[in-house]
This record gives C-alpha cells, sequence and structure tokens, in this order.
C-alpha cells in the first residue's frame, strides 16, 4: 500500500559547501567520545568507566539510572584519557584515545537465515548491551525508546532535506544487507508496520529494494525527509500514550551488523561541509569523531560556527569537538558576531529570507546559494505577523498557537494543538524565518518536558 | 561611521546593568539597533542560520507602501486649498502647502506616541518595539488636514496607553492603534473630525457655492439618484484618482493600491484579507441595490469600493497582522464581514456616514473568536483521530 505524498509547504535553504560526492583520504582523528548531552531525556547519567581505562568498540561505558537497561558504549577501542563535566558538574564528554588497530567486544552473531528465529527478547537483549539501541527514538517527546514499551509503528526516513544534508544514497551505499538485517530485527518489536519513506525525487539505492517495510515516497521542500513530517502523514501521534519508534537508516545498519556480524561497529561515513570548508566532501569514520583533522587548515576564515549536525538543528561545538550520536555531517559557517550600519535595512548578497519585505531580493534568483553565517539578525519581539510559520510546516497544525501554549505552560492547549507530533527538527525551519526571532526549538523542548517530567 | 560605533560601545557600559543610566538601557539599545544591527548570535543549539528578515525591515516595508497615499494627501491638500478659495495654483505650489500642512501632523504624531513607547520601555523594562513606526504614520493620513495639532498629540498619547501599552506592548494589543486614536477623536472632539472639517482655508474665505463636503456625506443625505447628486466632482473617476476632500491619505485609492500591490508582492500585508474585504463591500452592496428602499441603497456597488477610506482602511489597517484574524480560513471571513459591515454601517447607519473605521473595530474584537473556532476545529481533527 505505498502512497506517494507530495508537500507543498517547506523551504529549501541553499547554501554554499555542499559536500562532493568522494570519500577524503584524511587520517582518523586521535580522539573520539561519547557525549551524554546527545541523548534527550537521559536523566542521570552514570559513567563506569575511568580515566586509563581499556575499552573496546561495544564496551559499556555510560547508562542512564532511569533506564538502566540500555547501555552506551564506546564507539572504538582504545583507552579512556578524560571524563569532561561542565557546569555543577554535568557530564559532557567521555573521551576515548583510539587504539591503531580496532578491537571489538564480541556479541552473538546469526546467518540471514537464522534470523527469523532469532525471540524479541534476545534481540532487545543484545540490543541494549551492545549500544545499538539509543538509535532507536521514542515519540512523543523524541528521547531514546523505552524497552518496557512496545510501539505501535517503526518509522524510517530513507532521506534527508536539510540544508547542506548528506546524500544517503551515498553514503549507506553497499549496505543493502545490513539494513535488510536491521528491519527484519526491528520487525519482531511492532505488530504493525515499519515504514520507510523515500525521496519521491531520487534514486533510493540503498533502500528501494529493502522486505518487509511499508514503502511510502515524500516529494516536496525541507522538512519533508524529517521522520516526524511522514509520521504525520502516514500514522500521526495520537495521544501522550501512542508510542512509536523512529530510527535513522544508519542505526538499521548498526543493528544488523550486530546481528550478522556480532560487534558493535561505529564506522560512518560524515558529510564535512559549510561555506567556509574549503574542500567539502565526505570522511570515512566513526562516531564521535573529532572535527579536528577535518577542519585544521582545511578551513577559508578563521572567525568560524563549529557545528556537528546540520545548520538547522545541530550543535555547536569547539574546534576539537566532537560528532554527535546521531549526526552525519561536520558544518562550518561563518560566525556573525559583527554590527552592521543599518543592517535593517541593507540589502547584502548573503542576505536570504524566506519573505520578499524590503531589500532582501532573494525571490530574484531562487537557485542562488548563500553564505549565511550565525547572525540572529534582528532582535526578540513578540509573535506579531501570522501566517508565515504555517507556510514552513507541511503539517495540519499551527505553529504559532501552539508556541503560544507553551510559553503559556498551558498543558491542556499544547496537547490539543499537537505538540505530541512534534520534535524540535520539525519546527526547525520556523525558528529560521521566524521575524520575532523566536528560539522556536527551545521552546518545543521546554514543553515536551514540561508534559514528560511534570 | 567607524567613530559612531566606537563612541557608542564606550558609553554602552553606562546602560548596562550597574551603570549609571541603567534605566535608559532600552531607549538606548533603540537608538543603538536602530544604527547598528546586533552582533547577536544564536544559541549553541538550534538553529545556526536566521532570516535576514526583523520586524524593523518588516515595518519599513509598510511604512514605504504608504508613501503614495502619504505623497498624493499632501498634493491634495494643497489641492483642495486653492480650489476651495478659488485661485488657480502650480502643481509644487499645491504640494508644498499640502506638505507643509502635513508634516507638523507627522512629526507630533510620531514624538507624542514614541514619547508614550520610550516611557514605557523604561517603565516596563521592555525593548521598544517597531510596531509604531507604522501606527505613527497611518495616524496622520487619517486626519482631516486642518486638526489640531494637540488633538494628534492626545490621540496618538491616547492610543499607544490605552490601545496597546496596557495590554503588553505590540503584538499584544486587540485593536488597531491607529484606528483607535481616530475612534478616540471621533467620540471626545468630535467637532474636529466630522461635517466640513476637511480643507484647510488659511486666512482666505471659500468661494461662493462651495461645499467641503465629503462624497459620503452628500451621498448618506441625497434624495434623488445618489449617482447624479454626486455630480462631476465627485465622479468614479475623481472618487479613484482621489481629488475630493477626505481625511489625508484616504482620499485616492489608485494610491492605496499602489500600496496594496507592495504589500501583498512583499507579503507584508494579507491580500486575502483585502480581496475578501472588497467582495464583502460589493457583496452587501448588491443586496442593497437589490432591496433598494432608499437612495443611498440603490448607489451602484462599485462606488462603496472608492468612498471615503474604504480602500485606505482596507489596504493598510484591516491588514494589521496583530489586530486581524491569525488563522487563514479566519482571514476570508474576517475580511468579508469587515467589506459587509462597513457598507451596512454606511447606508443604514444615520449617525456616522464613515463605516470602515468602526467595522474595522467591530472586527477587530471578533477576529480571536474567529480564530478559536478555527483552532478549535483543528482541535477536533487530532481528537477524532485519536479515539478512531
Amino acid at each position: 500500500m505505498s502512497k506517494t505524498i507530495k508537500l507543498k509547504r517547506g523551504f529549501d535553504i541553499k547554501l554554499v559547501g555542499k559536500a562532493e560526492a568522494k570519500i577524503a583520504s584524511i587520517a582518523q582523528p586521535e580522539v573520539f567520545a561519547v557525549k551524554p548531552l546527545d541523548f534527550v531525556g537521559m536523566q542521570r547519567p552514570k559513567v563506569t568507566v575511568q580515566a586509563g581505562d581499556k575499552v573496546k568498540a561495544g564496551t559499556p561505558i555510560l547508562f542512564d539510572k532511569k533506564m538502566d537497561q540500555v547501555q552506551y558504549t564506546a564507539p572504538v577501542s582504545g583507552e579512556i584519557v578524560e571524563i569532561r563535566r561542565g557546569l555543577k558538574r554535568r557530564l559532557e564528554e567521555i573521551v576515548i584515545k583510539a587504539d591503531q588497530e580496532m578491537q571489538y567486544e564480541e556479541f552473538a552473531s546469526y546467518s540471514a537465515g537464522e534470523l527469523a528465529k532469532l525471540s524479541k527478547e534476545d534481540a532487545q537483549a543484545a540490543m541494549t548491551k551492545s549500544g545499538v539501541w539509543p538509535q532507536l527514538v521514542q515519540r512523543p517527546y523524541g528521547v531514546v525508546a523505552n524497552p518496557d514499551v512496545a510501539p505501535r509503528d517503526i518509522f524510517v526516513s530513507g532521506f534527508d532535506s536539510s540544508p547542506l544534508a548528506p546524500d544517503y544514497d551515498f553514503i549507506f551505499q553497499g549496505e543493502e544487507k545490513y539494513l535488510q538485517a536491521g528491519v527484519d530485527v526491528l520487525n519482531k518489536f511492532t505488530k504493525n508496520n515499519v515504514y520507510v519513506s523515500l525521496n519521491g525525487n531520487a534514486a533510493n539505492k540503498a533502500m528501494k529494494s529493502l522486505k518487509n517495510v511499508n514503502f511510502n515516497s515524500f516529494t516536496g521542500k525541507h522538512p519533508a525527509g524529517n521522520v516526524g513530517v511522514q509520521i504525520h502523514h502516514l500514522a500521526p501521534v495520537s495521544g501522550q500514550h501512542d508510542v512509536v519508534w523512529t530510527i535513522n537508516p544508519y542505526g538499521l545498519i548498526q543493528i544488523g551488523k550486530l546481528f550478522l556480524e556480532g560487534k558493535y561497529d561505529a564506522a560512518k561515513v560524515v558529510a564535512v561541509t559549510g561555506s567556509e570548508v574549503k574542500a567539502p566532501q565526505y570522511v570515512k569514520t566513526y562516531m564521535g569523531a573529532s572535527i579536528k583533522p577535518y577542519v585544521a587548515k582545511k578551513l577559508k576564515e578563521e572567525n568560524v560556527r563549529y557545528i556537528s549536525g546540520s545548520v538547522l538543528t545541530g550543535t555547536r561545538i569547539k574546534e576539537d569537538g566532537f560528532l554527535g550520536y546521531y549526526d552525519h555531517s561536520f558544518t562550518v559557517i561563518p560566525e556573525g558576531n559583527e554590527q552592521e550600519l543599518f543592517g535593517w535595512i541593507m540589502p547584502g548578497e548573503n542576505k536570504l529570507s524566506f519573505q520578499r519585505a524590503l531589500g532582501l531580493f532573494g525571490w530574484v534568483n531562487p537557485n542562488k546559494e548563500y553564505r549565511l553565517n550565525s547572525n540572529q539578525r534582528g532582535e526578540l519581539r513578540a509573535f506579531v505577523q501570522s501566517g508565515v510559520l504555517e507556510k514552513v510546516v507541511p503539517m495540519d497544525l499551527y505553529p504559532v498557537h501552539l508556541l503560544k501554549a507553551i510559553l503559556a505552560q498551558d498543558f491542556e492547549n499544547m496537547e490539543a494543538l499537537g505538540i505530541y507530533e512534534v520534535v524540535e527538527e520539525d519546527l526547525a525551519l520556523c525558528e529560521f524565518v521566524d521575524v520575532s526571532k523566536h528560539k522556536v526549538q527551545a521552546i518545543i523542548r521546554e514543553g515536551l518536558d514540561l508534559l514528560q517530567y511534570s | 561611521m567607524k567613530f559612531l560605533q566606537k563612541k557608542l560601545h564606550e558609553i554602552k557600559p553606562h546602560f548596562e546593568k550597574g551603570g549609571k543610566y541603567e534605566k535608559f538601557y532600552y531607549p538606548f539599545e533603540a537608538i543603538e539597533t536602530f544604527l547598528f544591527s546586533p552582533a547577536d548570535t544564536v544559541p549553541n543549539k538550534g538553529a545556526h542560520i536566521r532570516d535576514a528578515i526583523d520586524l524593523k525591515r518588516l515595518m519599513s516595508t509598510v511604512i514605504v507602501a504608504m508613501l503614495p497615499c502619504l505623497l498624493f494627501g499632501m498634493y491634495n491638500a494643497g489641492f483642495q486649498h486653492y480650489k476651495a478659495i478659488g485661485q488657480d495654483a502650480e502643481f509644487m505650489e499645491m504640494f508644498l502647502l499640502g506638505a507643509r500642512l502635513t508634516m507638523p501632523i507627522v512629526v507630533v504624531a510620531y514624538a507624542a506616541g514614541l514619547g508614550v513607547e520610550f516611557i514605557f520601555s523604561i517603565v516596563r523594562k521592555h525593548p521598544v518595539n517597531e510596531g509604531y513606526l507604522v501606527s505613527g504614520m497611518l495616524i496622520p493620513l487619517i486626519m482631516p488636514v486642518t486638526i489640531p495639532l494637540w488633538q494628534v498629540a492626545l490621540a496618538s498619547i491616547f492610543a499607544v496607553l490605552i490601545g496597546k501599552e496596557v495590554f503588553g506592548g505590540t503584538g499584544m494589543n486587540v485593536l488597531n492603534v491607529a484606528l483607535t486614536a481616530r475612534a478616540f477623536l471621533y467620540f471626545a472632539y468630535p467637532t474636529d473630525i466630522s461635517g466640513e472639517v476637511w480643507t484647510y482655508f488659511g486666512d482666505a474665505a471659500a468661494v461662493d457655492g462651495y461645499s467641503g463636503a465629503t462624497a459620503l456625506a452628500v451621498a448618506a443625505s441625497s434624495t434623488g439618484d445618489v449617482v447624479q447628486s454626486l455630480g462631476s466632482a465627485f465622479s468614479f473617476e475623481n472618487l479613484f484618482y482621489g481629488f475630493v476632500p477626505g481625511s489625508i491619505g484616504e482620499t485616492s485609492a489608485l494610491a492605496c493600491i499602489l500600496g496594496a500591490l507592495l504589500l501583498i508582492f512583499t507579503g507584508t500585508g494579507s491580500g486575502k484579507i483585502m480581496i475578501a474585504s472588497v467582495l464583502g463591500a460589493l457583496g452587501m452592496g448588491f443586496l442593497f441595490n437589490v432591496w433598494g428602499a432608499t437612495p443611498f441603497m440603490e448607489m451602484p456597488a462599485h462606488y462603496h469600493l472608492v468612498l471615503g477610506g474604504f480602500m485606505f482602511g482596507v489596504v493598510f489597517m484591516a491588514t494589521d497582522p496583530v489586530t486581524a484574524s491569525h488563522t487563514e480560513k479566519g482571514k476570508w471571513i474576517y475580511g468579508i464581514l469587515i467589506g459587509v459591515l462597513t457598507v451596512i454601517i454606511r447606508v443604514i447607519n444615520p449617525a456616522y456616514p464613515e463605516g470602515i473605521m468602526l467595522a474595522i473595530l467591530i472586527m477587530n474584537v471578533f477576529a480571536p473568536l474567529i480564530d478559536h473556532y478555527i483552532i478549535q476545529a483543528n482541535k477536533n481533527r487530532r481528537l477524532r483521530r485519536a479515539t478512531v
């Protein structure tokens, strides 16, 4: 029962610095890290290793005391060199110095035929122990899935539509076998469907031959590739107790490798993108890689912002920071920490707008690629404009009213207006286009936290 | 400019927390950000790039859209003066006289309103919002050119204070600020804003037979065929171009349409509301044509579009994003009802010849109700999905 869903609303932000489809030969970083802050909803992280300990890829190093059956494991083998804490001793990074030769923890392996006989319980035990489990993200709330709650459906988005997004056809090529194994394992967890959404305008090489999945295609501008938007159009989350899981194709590959090869393999193809990177391309590394070797002496400018993830949803990192657990790209953009004379009215070649107000000429040449910086471009104001945020949210949802309900801590209205259907990334474009410069994603998280924890 | 930037940077600490002029931080910030857009960068998590539009740019777009009305209004003020006293004058003479009469009203409206805004920014510790830049231009455009300046000041202060700041400032107000100012004068000093106040005479006297009445007043008091009573002075063409007495900016439908085109093209004003209002007025006009109980009812419906301040109100005030309906479906309902109510008030109500002001104010009050039902429908759809 395959559908093609055409989304009309949305906005493609075209930026300079898309990664060229080739793997650069750059030496592996010396250090890697696991960052507990990547895991939304991790409440009481507990480290189980100390500086100096030796670990293998797949050795547990961290867990959440509130959900202690799920282990978070080392992506590479080596030595724990530092456990970094921030203000109030908040656990920030567990840094591992990688071995030259990778060593793996051993898990039970199966042939593709044997997977059918694997029980759900055994699969769950292996997944929670090995470190692949956090790839499963639960909706509502967008937190690491709770193994005790069975999901109604499982959703996979087969493409990324965000600005400078990595091309899934490229980064997942040759992984078909593992993708299929991942799907087969996940099918044990749900009585209903594993949905895989394809890009209606692309080849979908890696994904299109999958079996035992419910295929649908989406066309349209960003956020058409967001799994939240796809869920809304396929089988929406209807309330607090209507739990579904989402997983990136990379998670399927990791699960597949765990069961077919008996190891936790954190190898990953990562895009190094952004207008400030001299030669944007892909690199082959591991989860939690340090950005350092990929940007050192490889940038056009000095005053830059390093981001793990996309420009719309990523996290700012330092020049020697690490790749986030769920991220597939490093992005480097100019830091916009400079005043501009009459900047509120001046036109400029690096000013992109969804709208067409005075001095904004984006509409003249819609295919132009921009070099946008991190300036806020205005000051925080009350909501004034109406009808604009809706144009970048291809869902039956009123973003401004939802945001106002959250700001007012109006629980009933938050629920009624559909907060369970969204996480930050689904309204990330609202944050970009909002003329009043609200921190939309932070507000959404605040609302989700209110509902989840109070 | 580097010098100015440096100077501002030097004195800024005085205005920040703990500084000598801490209280004046927000007025200082307003001026600083007007000169130099801030160097603020976005937080470490979330969207790292932002759209180049901000409220200052948005509001200046609306002001530019009002320029045709302002410029034509200046010219027309002079034109009406020389016509009334029966003198010939050059184009520039008329324009300059109009400009001389209009500019003080603009300056007073801005000074009074912004004064209140700045005081509130100090007392309530909130940033000065750009909303008044538009209101401060709208207020003069809906005043007669003969209005005493103190009334302009009083009305602007009242509108900002009671119309906006008591609700929490721009974005929170229920009523359109400029219309609140006009409504205030309308009920507080009716003799200065209604009747035959539209023409400036100066020291000269009107020529014999000159009537300063507006087309609406003529139409409302007509006992025979309205189009005939309007005569050649108020021909459809004249009304469309705007060579008639009236408030400074409202007479020319053409200038309003130019502004409307810019607003619609830039997406700053809702084309939906404008079109819906026009359809509403035409529809109601046709209904009255069919009913035909009074001569005014029989006036061709399209005259309603060019009479009085209909076009100006629909283009610049009905579309105020804060006080209009916030939902797209709601905008249709809101717009249509503005058109319908305007014509009803004009034709049926004996006391107020102009209907657009009250129609918009009434619909400002009802806009949240319209939105409520549309949002409720969205909630119900979601609920139905949950229970199926």
